[in-house]
């Protein structure tokens, strides 16, 4: 085994490692010291990550270290290595890593898989692609400068000679392993062949014969099904529940109360029950009879209440530019707005659910669909007193994840309970419990002032953003960022902060604190642009031609990404039908630029999105159709949010089911066309960047159409159906 | 308990359900046939759809002890191999995100198909809108309808 180092950036020192299997597979890993230390185990050894292995039959199996929920990583990571190995797709196989420390960072979250993978991804196939040419280069005795390599083999153009790849391993194995410099790592949209091309997810062939992938369809041999009963309102505690009853119920093999901590984020109390099916579990529960001590009292309307009052306070002052107020007093124009949105839930379609096996010797496994399988078995270890290397966690997929399994409740509860029966138990919620017992998306009140001064430009910004909070600070998910724009975008600027308490468990969900904002600033700039006699496009792009200070994001890519839209969207060029209306919203974060053009028909009482039209920047493609996946599914998703209202009385969620909280469905979903700006910037995530712009472009459309203005959602507080 | 013979994709399974148990759980628990998913539990989402007699239908709410006699299709038996127009439309039009919806979604567009070789727009409206998919994979769903039906006519008509 040889290894390799170089020094490279900052604060990465990168290592690559070469072995050979006993099976003669060529392995490389790609480790670095740094922040993440992947591969790293101490400053004096490390392990091979196993990034690729080039196989004797000519297949290359490549792993693929993240978990998938959808968001297409599996495929686009080892579309990454192939690209730069030189390989054909076809003879690609992919391997899901479990969690390994080996790996680095091994969450979905963010949209950081792709920023972050973008280097080890390329070092390690771009790495095991010089080091078989130079074998190959050594075997005819020419210069590795006079060879290529192309779909899985080695060409000499001057001699026509080829190797292939497969028969070059043991060669390779024994040269010197490159330092990660002195790779030429491919880069720009120009130097791709196989990235930027439409490539099926690499689970497809098992999703659509439905065999098993996802976490509630582990089996394992004497396997039990659990479900767990906890309070409905949050922190309630058990004081006796009919135990000895429940476990003479069919098919009940446990029954038993949890004592569980006093983290609404970790193992809250409650009752197991456990039997040979899950319907067996689920039907002795209908007989259950805890006597709850109850938990908080938290209601929609005191929030509600709290909001009226604290609108008229002062709030805290989270960032002040020049002087608002008196950019106020002399602007021409002052246009006022409020607007609101509710808590929502994640609702994934895979309910969470966890399989966990305790063996004698102390060692746990589980099977996890985890966005953060690392947090898991952190929660796993502190509360159940093992060690986290006495803990492997499998990595299934996950049937959606947006934000929900960055937690990791059903992992404490199933470690838990397979621990307290000593058999291997599978968790399962139900959809109420998943409602329920959700980590919401918190609600928040806008109250926006615009100063516009006598040439139409937005010259003042005044925000008053009422939010939740805990002990004084924002809950998870309830912040924003001062320097957020319009901050940097007006000369005078000032962002006041109120916080109503809550003891709702509140959380990240799909681009965090972004998927609801931008519905209120980009809604309130359509009012301002009116208000300023202004078309809404000039008006947007004038506001990003300048700013004040530090620009709150890449004016260019904004720009770029808004113009796209609107072209294609034949914003201002094609005359629309009666009853019609063209809608468009710009956004920033997580790395992308992306921004969105709606169209729009009154259909009686409602209304009907007809099209959407998004332009893109998130740099290189690396999967087209996976690219066009997480756009397409976000503009669903955002209209299908803006649909939705998780409230609460005395202290639990009052929706439980699809019945009281529908998705969106296909009659109701538009037709989506996206523009990608192939740019030679590093290549950012796409999993949140589509989602926030889309809600304010549908609602501005609505109002081009209707003349209706939605300043609440759901859209039904304002009397649109969709 | 009772004891019921379902005909699954083709075979007969011998199994002890207690009455009240939906085809759904018996499937997944005892046949360990975990093709067919849970997602609401009273029959809104479609998630668990399985085909009856050729017929799209919640096996989350059906008793299991109900079915017996009728030819019960799930994801697992449309063709193992993949290789029904459904199946491969789905994956060169790559509709799954997550995926786990699309066992419900592929059996619905496949009895769609059956009955309706070229559906229109609303034809595939009306006959998908029971079927939620959160991720939004919709638009794909539509493309990958039409694109089986050009497969199907390939193959002389839908199978």
């Amino acid at each position: 085994m040889k290894t390799g180092q170089q020094q490279k950036g900052m604060d990465r020192r990168s290592f690559l490692k070469v072995s050979i299997l006993a099976s003669g597979a060529l392995v490389v890993g790609v480790g670095y010291e740094g922040p993440l230390r992947a591969g790293v185990l101490s400053n004096e050894r490390w392990e091979p990550n196993l990034y690729v292995r080039i196989n004797v039959d000519g297949m290359v199996t490549i792993v693929s270290k993240n978990p998938e929920a959808g968001q297409g990583v599996k495929t686009a990571f080892p579309m990454v290595v192939a690209e730069c190995l030189n390989v054909s797709w076809k003879n690609v196989q992919v391997e899901q890593a479990p969690l390994d420390d080996r790996y680095g960072r091994q969450v979905i979250g963010g949209s950081r898989g792709t920023p972050d993978g973008w280097d080890d991804l390329r070092i390690a196939g771009t790495a095991a692609c010089h080091l078989l040419i130079a074998a190959a280069a050594s075997e005819w005795g020419v210069p590795l400068t006079e060879c290529e390599a192309s779909s899985g083999a080695v060409f000499h153009a001057a001699s026509g000679r080829s190797r292939r790849y497969e028969t070059l391993l043991e060669i390779a194995a024994g040269l010197p392993v490159p330092d990660v410099a002195d790779l030429k790592l491919k880069s720009r949209p120009s130097e791709f062949s196989l990235l930027g091309t439409f490539v099926p997810g690499v689970d497809n062939p098992k999703i659509i014969t439905g065999q098993a992938l996802f976490g509630c369809d582990t089996r394992i041999d004497g396997m039990l099904y659990a479900v767990y009963e906890k309070c409905s309102t949050y922190g309630g505690r058990v004081r006796k529940a009919n135990v000895e009853q429940i476990r003479k119920l069919p098919g009940v093999t446990h029954a038993f109360v949890v004592n569980g901590t006093d983290d609404l984020t970790g193992l809250l109390p409650g009752v197991a029950i456990v039997a040979g099916t899950w319907w067996e579990a689920q039907s002795a529960r209908k007989q259950l009879r805890v006597d709850w001590e109850p938990g908080h009292a938290d209601s929609t309307a005191a929030y509600d209440a709290r909001a009226d009052t604290l609108k008229l306070e002062a709030g805290q002052t989270l960032r002040a530019d020049g002087d608002v107020d008196k950019a106020l007093n002399s602007a021409k124009q002052v246009v006022e707005a409020s607007y609101y949105y509710p808590f929502i839930s994640h609702t994934n379609m895979e309910p969470q659910n966890c399989t966990a096996l305790y063996h004698e010797s102390g060692k746990l496994e589980l099977w996890a669909p985890s966005q953060n399988p690392k947090g898991g078995r952190a929660l796993v270890s502190a509360t159940l007193g093992i060690p986290e290397d006495r803990i492997h966690v499998n990595l299934t997929r996950i049937g959606g994840g947006f934000g929900r399994r960055l937690r990791h409740d059903f992992m404490v509860e199933a470690a838990w309970i397979a621990r307290e029966t000593g058999r291997p138990v599978q968790l399962q919620w139900t959809r109420e419990d998943d409602m329920r017992h959700d980590f919401y998306r918190p609600a928040a009140w806008h109250h926006f002032k615009a100063g516009i001064d006598a040439g139409g430009k937005m010259v003042a910004f005044d925000h008053h953003f009422i939010t939740f909070g805990a002990n004084g600070e924002t809950v998870s998910g309830a912040g924003l960022s001062p320097d957020h724009y319009p901050a940097g975008l007006v000369p005078d600027f000032r962002l006041r902060q109120s916080i109503i308490e809550t003891h709702v468990p509140t959380g990240p969900w799909r681009s965090p604190g972004h998927s609801a904002y931008c519905w209120a600033y980009q809604s309130f700039f359509d009012e301002v642009a009116l208000a300023a006699g202004r078309d809404q496009l000039e008006f947007r792009l004038d506001l990003l031609s300048r700013s004040y200070g530090k620009p709150p994001l890449d004016l260019n890519r904004t720009s770029g990404a808004l113009k796209i839209a609107a072209e294609k969207a034949g914003w201002g060029q094609r005359k629309l039908e009666p009853g019609r209306g063209l809608g468009l919203a710009f956004h920033y974060d997580h790395g992308g630029f992306v921004s969105h053009v709606a169209e729009v028909a009154a259909v009686g009482s409602g209304i009907r999105v007809l099209k959407v039209w998004s332009g893109i920047d998130v740099g290189p493609v690396i999967n087209l159709s996976g690219a066009r996946n997480q756009v397409e599914g976000a503009v669903v998703d955002a209209l299908s949010t803006a649909q939705m209202e998780i409230t609460f009385a005395n202290g639990a969620a009052e929706q439980s089911n699809f019945s009281d909280q529908p998705l969106l469905r296909i009659d109701q979903a538009p037709e989506i066309e996206c523009h990608f700006i192939q740019s030679d910037n590093a290549p950012s995530g796409l999993g949140e960047p589509p989602f926030a712009a889309a809600a304010p472009a549908i609602t501005n459309a609505i109002f081009a159409a209707t003349g209706k203005r939605i300043r609440e959602l759901p859209f039904r507080r304002s009397g649109i159906s969709v | 308990m009772s004891n019921v013979t379902l005909n699954i994709n083709g075979a007969n399974h011998t199994l002890d359900v207690t009455p009240d148990m939906p085809l759904l759980w018996a499937l997944r628990d005892i046949l360990n046939m975990t093709g067919t998913k849970y997602s609401c539990g009273i029959g809104t989402c479609g998630t668990c759809t399985v085909l009856v007699n050729g017929m799209p239908m919640r096996s989350c709410v059906m008793p299991a002890i109900s079915m017996a006699g009728m030819a019960i299709t799930t994801i697992e038996g449309l063709d193992p191999a993949g290789h029904h127009p459904v199946q491969k439309a789905w994956n060169d039009v790559d509709v799954p995100q997550c995926g786990y919806c699309q066992g419900g979604q592929i059996l619905t567009a496949s009895a769609l198909l059956k009955r309706n070789p070229n559906p229109s727009d609303q034809d595939i409206d009306a006959a998908m809108s029971g079927v939620l998919c959160r991720c939004g994979t919709y638009h794909r769903i539509r493309t990958a309808i039409k694109l089986a039906a050009t497969y199907s006519a390939d193959e002389g008509g839908a199978t």
